[in-house]
This record gives structure tokens, C-alpha cells and sequence, in this order.
């Protein structure tokens, strides 16, 4: 598939004598919705990292708007439009929610000086509006340290928002969070696609939510790409069941 | 009207009492003088240190480099007292910011422990290569230029001069803090990998953070030297056992991470010096030790982060209303 | 510069100064070991390890100036040393064990002062030495000297690290230390009494500073002030041998030791503090920059 917002291309990695990733390709289309599945040890957090610019790869090719960036550093790569949230959740913990947000306006520094800008009134209304978005309004003058793991799980997508990507890696989103809350993760990751436009490569261990949320899965197992397709394919294809039941 | 004039009420006695204070107590300038260096070596440690994350143990390094390129320009340049003095001391700044620029490149990639042993590793190195470097004078210093006035004239002289640079020093990173750049460098001591990962120029923040640092050390360093009169490479200019630790002693215990918590640590930290030090005679150093060990183990927050725990809402924490519709907090 | 012509011309002394450097630097990699103990086990490092050794020289010392032979001030020191170790820790180490790094390394860097000064106090700050009153080989027709006790200290090294390998691998104690080290949790909850073996690690390696100060005293000399050095060119071998790389620690200590009795040779004695300090910046950034061109950075 030619002219994807993200294009990986036979990405290899090894960590001493571990293969993690062998030849993998997948392509992200953009203004989509692709899911990252896969049992434990698969290598999807390996081939995140790889794309995120977290290490090197050994060998392949990884494109983002036709760009090769397997060269790139993570903050490069961020700065194109790229960004990713993490499994544990990472905020800023000893700012306040609101702070958390300012700072992450997206990076478009041109000049030395923009490192001393302030923060415009049109600021803190989007970041006002993104916390509402997420239902953080209320807290946003609390210290994101003092805030509950679901909320700071709320707070990181909500700066990832701020910060404008085209892209948006999501590392196990629904992780840690209370099952109840889970449709209205849900929910606001599809409207986000929608109403923003921004295109999502998820990684996800609960099967009813990337079945109901990605509109292409790609199946990982043992460092190999297994199989890909629609939700409804991969949800019975049985070497992705054989892959998670175990029959390795 | 009656809102603004209240709160600049406090800053406008403070303002009287600084300036009042060296004309009715003229015995004391240079002891309120150097309250006014230890101000700006707190708050410079703290840009880098509470702020930013990345405990310098080596800061003092910039402020001997300052002192020495100074005093170097004041013998061999051939200019007036005070001309040499303005030259030195610009010179001193400067090179102190490039020495910022220089070493940071390489150290600033470091982390934690590795930051914190190599920049103490940084000052040490520096008072030993200067102890050795016969240009400099070596183990025996160097001598700066005699004041062309009395005694009383010097001392309110540079008195001026430290308040001065204080509070340049003071609404400069208060300015800095304000906009993006405080937040930047707080985003990288809370989690420097977020920070990277959200496409923040982080190698570009430290190091103008520890330039900013090296600037006003550099100028205060060419300062201290002409107040001091003279330069020993060990316990003056590059003093790592006395003002290098100070700087970090002081932003801790007024509570590091703030603006005024370096201010209150070193007010509190120098006029308790100042009173009791003598009485501790060679216990004075002991006393040190062991007040670091008391305070980073039973109250690393200082005074300052004690009392944001106590009252969180002085410092803007606390919880709104929902703006609109029933509030789904997630 | 005269120095390094007297070395191309007369290789002999280059063979003495590489004599003068391992012997040495087994001190060095002695420390250092125990610095890496504590800061595997414990992930602290104690910046107070120099402050440890120069202790265990007093209390030789003392025993010397009270007319007992130095030799009985190794066992002494080390024994001396592993009480003031658990002192140590239970007074304040057990505070900083698991908490945040600032903590840890400021609390270790305020001991480190405090046993500085208070030992500048308490002794003096003269620099004394307790001489073993050994002789001097003589090698290759006398043009090589090596004094006894620097010999003996060699050795003596080398027999506390090995009797500290012993322990660790074949004691129950030792392997609880080791399995502390790997996963402190899941040793825990396998009813490892992790308090006791976070004394016992500090207390250890208060106990290999006693017997490697020990040995500094016999060899050479001791003043309150020694200690930042030993703590500087512990974590040194350290950072450039890696945790629980125990060969690695042994070499990188053997050739700093080597590298800075050269130094001192050219440049003068004066220099070769400078030189160590100096050569520990330009370790972190080196060590730094490469491992910035695999994106990884030094934890």
C-alpha cells in the first residue's frame, strides 16, 4: 500500500541473542484506526519503540510521510507529528494538569526565543477545552502526582492531544483502568479520529476493545508478523487464537 | 487600586530595609554583602538543581572561572580601577557562559548520580588545575587591583553591587519561569523521557538553563574575587567544601524547585552562620556535615515544599468546579 | 618536558612506574569493589566510601602510635570499620535505602563531610604514616625498587577480595545478598530479611574500606582529606567496569592505577589530583557519548 502516513517495512531488531522483531511490515493508512495485537512477548513493544525512534533497528525501513525516521532521534520523530503515549502513563507529576498541557504545545520553535514565549490566553482555552474533553476540568489546577492513575492516564492522552500529531501510538490505552470507564476511552478515541483527523496505531491486550475500535488489525507472535486483516478476520482466524491459547 | 498596593507593600519594605540596612550599619556591608551572593548562589543552583532536576555539585566551577578571568583582566589589561573592574567582570561572565556551553555539551548528557559526581568531579578538577597553572598564580592565587577610596567607600561599593546583581539575578529566572521555559525545564526534571518523547528540545533547554546558571555565577565570581582581595584556587574561587556545597545546602532547606525558596534557605542559612559560627570555632564544618544529612533526610523539601504540603492552595493546587454538565472525571 | 625524555630514554623507570601503578591500584579496585557492592545491592552510592578507608588508616594508625604492630591493623580495621558500618546504617542509611536519588547521594555526600571534618577535628589534619618497617626489594640488578609493603598490600588485596567472592557465593547470608541484589521484592517475599542484608552489604564494604585503609596507612599516608579521592576513583573503576562485572572492576582499578602514577611522574605530583579528577569527567563524557549514538543513555 503506497503513500501510508506510516509505512514499516521489514524492521528487524535483536537484543543480544533475542530476535524481538523479524521482518516486520505494516502500513498505516492515514485518518485510520490500526490495531497492534499479539500474547505477551510477541514483540509489539519492541516494534512501538522501534518506530518512536527509542533505539535503533538492525535492519528495514520505517516512513512516515514518505520520511525515512529509523535514523531519527524520539524527539525528532516527535516533532514531525509522531507521538506515543507509554503503558505506565507518564505525566509531569509536580506540575498541575493545566502546566502539563501548556507544555505540550506542539514544538514548532523556530527561533531561539520561542523558548522564552509565554502562554497566550488562546492556550489555556484549548488546553481547557481538551481537559474537559477528558473530564479533567476540575482538577486541572492539582498536581498531576496527586491525581488517580486513571486520571493521569486521561491527563497523558489529553497532552497528546494538545500536542497536535498526525499520528498517535497508544500503548495499551485501556491498561489499569476501570473496566466501567473503558466504553468512554472507547468513545473518545474514535471521536478523536473523526472530529480531529488524527490517525492511531493501538496496542492492545483487551480484545473487545480493538476489535470494536481498530478498523485494521495486525497480529504479532513470537517476533513475527502473524496475520492481518479486518477485525471480523482476525477475531477467527486461528492461528491468532492458536497464537493466544497458547499453542507455543 | 487598594489589591496592588497591598502586595507590594511587603516588597517595598523589604526594598527600604536592603537599602537602608549598609548605611546605618556600615561595620556589617560586607557580611550583608555576601548574604547577597549566597541569594544568587541558591538561586542559580536551583535553576539547575530544583528546577531542572540535575544536581550540580560542580556550579562553583563558573564562579571561579569568573573570578580568576577577571582578575586576570584586571593585571594585565593595563584599564582604571573601575574600568577594569567593568571589563573583567564581562569578561569573566562570558567566559563562564561558554564554559557552560563547552562542558555541558558532554555532561549535560548525563543523569542523575553520573551529573552529580561528575560536576563534583568538574569543580575539584578546576581548583587543582588552577592550584597548578603558574599564568594564574598557581597554588598562591592571584591579588586583585587595590580600590581607589577608603574602606567604607569599597565596602558600600560593592555592597551595591551584590544587591544589584541579585535581584537581576532574582527577576531574570522569575521571568524565565514564567513563560515556557520554566515549565520546559520543570517537564524535564519530573520526567526527561515524557519530555523527549513530546518532542521537547531538551538538550537545548539544559544547556541555556546552565548557562543562565554560569552567567550570573561568572559575573558574581568576578565580584567576589575584588571583594575578597584575594584569589586562592582552593578556598576561594573554586571553594568546593565551602560555597559549592552551600549552594545546594541553601536551595534545600528553603525549599528547592521554588523562586523564593533559595532566597529564604540562604537568608536563613547565612545570618544563622553569621551568628553562631563562631561560637563552633573547628566545629563549624562538622556541624555543616551533619546539618546536610538532617535536613536531606528529615526535610528535603525545605521550607517551602513543607508548607505547599500543609496548605497546597497558597500555591494554586486545589479543585474547581465542573465547568459544564454533570463532570465525568474519568 | 624532561620527564617524558627520561622515560623514552631509560624504559627502566617506565617498568618501575608500571610496578608502582598495579601495585596501587589493587587498592583502588579493593574500594571500588566494595563501592559497587553497595550500590548493586542497595542502588546507593555511598560518595562517603573514601571517608570509610581513610578511617580504617586511624585506626591503623592509632594502633601503630599505641605500639602494635600496623600488620594486626588490617583484621583491626576491618572489624572496627564493619561496626561503624552498621552504625552507619542504622543511624541513616536504612532512611535513604528506597527512596529518590537526590536524597540518597546528598545524605552520602553529608557523611562524607561530616566524617571528614570530624576526623580533621578529632586527629589533626597532619599527614602520618604507620610504617610497617619492611624493606625493599630490589629487581633486575637494583635498577627496580618495590618496597615490601606495597607488595604486601598487593596481596593483602587481592586475599579480601577473594575472602569476599567466597562469602558472597558460598555463605547463605552471601547468597542472600545476591539475591537482594537481582530482584529485592521477589527476595523479600521468599522471606529474605532485606533489612539485615542492606546492614550487612553496608557494613561489608565498611569493612573492605577499613582493611584497604589499613593498607594506605602502612604504604603510604593518611590525612583527613584522603577520602574524596578514593570515593572519586571508586566510582571511576565503576562507571568503566560496569556492576558485577568483577574482573572488569580489578582491571579498570589496576590501570587507573597505572595511568595515574605515570601522570604523576610527567606532570608532577601536584597535577596527578588533578589528573584524577579531570580523568573522571572526561570517563562520564566519553562513556556518555558513546552510548548517545545508541540512543541509550548511562542509569
Amino acid at each position: 500500500m503506497a503513500g501510508s502516513l506510516l509505512e514499516v517495512r521489514n524492521v528487524s531488531k535483536r537484543f543480544g541473542g533475542v530476535v524481538a522483531n523479524r521482518e516486520i511490515s505494516l502500513d498505516v493508512p492515514e485518518g485510520r484506526i490500526v490495531g497492534l495485537i499479539g500474547p505477551n512477548g510477541s514483540g509489539k513493544t519492541t516494534l512501538f519503540n522501534s518506530i518512536v525512534g527509542h533505539h535503533p533497528i538492525d535492519a528495514g525501513a520505517i516512513r512516515f510521510q514518505g520520511r525515512e525516521i529509523s535514523t531519527l532521534r524520539v524527539s525528532e520523530i516527535a516533532r514531525l507529528g509522531m507521538l506515543r503515549t507509554f503503558q505506565q502513563t507518564r505525566v509531569y507529576d509536580k506540575m498541575t494538569c493545566l502546566q502539563n498541557m501548556r507544555i505540550s504545545l506542539p514544538t514548532r520553535e523556530v527561533s531561539f526565543f520561542d523558548m522564552f514565549a509565554r502562554f497566550s490566553p488562546e492556550v489555556d482555552e484549548r488546553a481547557e477545552a481538551l481537559l474537559e474533553f477528558t473530564g479533567l476540568y476540575a482538577k486541572r489546577h492539582l498536581r498531576a502526582g496527586d491525581m488517580s492513575f486513571g486520571q493521569q492516564k486521561l491527563l497523558e492522552f489529553a497532552m497528546a492531544l494538545m500536542a497536535e500529531p498526525k499520528l498517535l501510538l497508544l500503548d495499551e490505552p485501556t491498561a489499569g483502568i476501570n473496566p466501567t470507564l473503558i466504553n468512554g476511552l472507547i468513545e473518545r478515541l474514535k471521536r478523536v479520529n473523526a472530529d480531529l483527523g488524527i490517525t492511531l496505531l493501538v496496542i492492545e491486550h483487551n480484545m473487545r476493545v480493538i476489535m470494536n475500535l481498530a478498523q485494521h488489525i495486525y497480529c504479532l507472535a513470537h517476533g513475527e508478523l502473524l496475520a492481518d486483516g479486518p477485525p471480523e478476520r482476525i477475531r477467527d482466524d486461528q492461528r491468532v487464537i492458536d497464537a493466544y491459547l497458547g499453542a507455543h | 487600586m487598594q489589591e496592588s498596593v497591598r502586595r507590594l507593600l511587603p516588597l517595598a519594605a523589604i526594598a527600604v530595609v536592603v537599602i537602608a540596612a549598609p548605611l546605618l550599619f556600615p561595620d556589617y556591608r560586607t557580611q550583608m554583602a555576601l548574604l547577597w551572593v549566597m541569594v544568587i548562589f541558591a538561586l542559580t543552583w536551583d535553576v539547575v538543581g530544583g528546577q531542572m532536576g540535575y544536581n550540580s555539585f560542580g556550579n562553583v566551577f563558573f564562579f571561579g572561572v569568573g573570578m580568576y578571568a577577571c582578575a586576570v583582566v584586571q593585571r594585565d589589561a593595563g584599564l582604571d580601577y573601575y574600568t577594569g573592574l567593568a571589563v573583567g567582570v564581562a569578561i569573566g561572565t562570558a567566559l563562564a557562559v561558554l564554559a557552560a556551553a563547552a562542558i555541558g555539551a558532554g555532561l549535560l548528557g548525563l543523569r542523575g548520580h553520573y551529573f552529580a559526581i561528575g560536576t563534583l568531579g568538574l569543580g575539584i578538577a578546576a581548583a587543582e588545575i588552577a592550584a597548578s597553572w603558574d599564568y594564574i598564580g598557581a597554588g598562591a592565587g592571584l591579588v586583585t587591583p587595590v580600590f581607589p577610596g577608603d574602606i567604607q567607600d569599597r565596602t558600600l561599593f560593592y555592597y551595591w553591587l551584590c544587591l544589584i546583581v541579585a535581584v537581576i539575578t532574582f527577576f531574570t529566572l522569575r521571568w524565565l519561569y514564567a513563560g515556557r521555559f520554566g515549565l520546559a525545564i520543570n517537564a524535564i526534571r519530573d520526567d526527561e523521557d515524557k519530555a523527549e518523547a513530546m518532542g521537547l528540545r531538551t538538550t537545548r533547554y539544559k544547556t541555556v538553563a546552565w548557562c543562565v546558571s554560569a552567567f550570573f555565577l561568572g559575573m558574581t565570581g568576578g565580584l567576589v574575587g575584588n571583594m575578597v582581595g584575594f584569589i586562592d584556587p582552593r578556598d576561594v574561587a573554586f571553594a568546593g567544601a565551602t560555597f559549592g556545597v552551600w549552594m545546594v545546602l541553601m536551595a534545600i532547606l528553603g525549599g528547592k524547585g521554588t523562586l523564593w525558596g533559595p532566597v529564604i534557605g540562604a537568608a536563613i542559612f547565612h545570618i544563622t552562620q553569621e551568628l553562631f559560627w563562631t561560637w563552633l570555632l573547628g566545629w563549624q564544618r562538622v556541624a555543616l556535615g551533619l546539618l546536610i544529612v538532617l535536613i536531606v533526610v528529615f526535610f528535603p523539601q525545605g521550607i517551602l515544599g513543607w508548607l505547599r504540603e500543609r496548605r497546597p492552595e497558597l500555591f494554586g493546587h486545589r479543585v474547581d468546579a465542573a465547568r459544564s454538565g454533570p463532570g465525568r472525571s474519568g | 618536558m624532561s620527564n617524558l625524555q627520561i622515560l623514552i630514554q631509560a624504559p627502566i623507570f617506565s617498568v618501575q612506574l608500571l610496578i608502582d601503578g598495579l601495585l596501587v591500584g589493587a587498592i583502588f579496585a579493593l574500594v571500588a569493589y566494595g563501592m559497587a557492592l553497595v550500590w548493586g545491592v542497595m542502588n546507593i552510592i555511598n560518595v562517603a566510601q573514601g571517608e570509610l578507608v581513610m578511617l580504617g588508616g586511624y585506626v591503623t594508625l592509632i594502633l601503630y602510635q599505641a605500639g602494635v604492630s600496623p600488620f594486626l591493623g588490617i583484621p583491626t580495621a576491618a572489624i572496627v570499620l564493619y561496626l561503624i558500618g552498621l552504625l552507619l546504617y542504622y543511624l541513616v542509611i536504612w532512611r535513604i535505602v528506597e527512596r529518590d536519588l537526590f536524597v540518597s547521594l546528598l545524605a552520602t555526600f553529608g557523611l562524607s563531610i561530616l566524617i571528614q571534618q570530624l576526623a580533621n577535628q578529632v586527629f589533626g589534619a597532619n599527614v602520618e604514616t604507620a610504617r610497617s618497617d619492611l624493606g625493599t626489594l630490589l629487581l633486575f640488578g637494583g635498577s627496580i625498587t618495590v618496597s615490601e609493603i606495597k607488595l604486601v598490600a598487593f596481596v593483602g588485596a587481592f586475599i579480601v577480595a577473594g575472602i569476599m567472592v567466597v562469602f558472597l557465593k558460598y555463605s547463605r547470608l552471601g547468597q542472600a545478598i545476591r539475591a537482594t541484589a537481582q530482584d529485592a521484592r521477589a527476595a523479600r517475599i521468599l522471606g529474605v530479611d532485606t533489612q539485615r542484608v542492606y546492614a550487612t552489604t553496608f557494613a561489608l564494604n565498611a569493612a573492605i574500606c577499613g582493611a584497604a585503609g589499613a593498607l594506605v596507612a602502612m604504604t603510604w599516608i593518611i590525612h583527613p582529606y584522603l577520602g574524596l579521592a578514593y570515593t572519586v576513583r571508586s566510582f571511576m573503576i565503576v562507571v568503566v567496569a560496569g556492576l558485577g562485572n568483577l574482573a572488569g572492576v580489578i582491571v579498570a582499578g589496576l590501570g587507573l592505577g597505572v595511568a595515574e602514577t605515570f601522570a604523576g611522574f610527567l606532570l608532577g605530583a601536584e597535577a596527578q589530583a588533578a589528573f584524577v579528577f579531570s580523568l573522571l569527567v572526561i570517563i562520564l563524557v566519553f562513556r556518555s557519548l558513546l552510548l548517545h549514538r545508541q540512543r541509550k543513555v548511562l542509569r
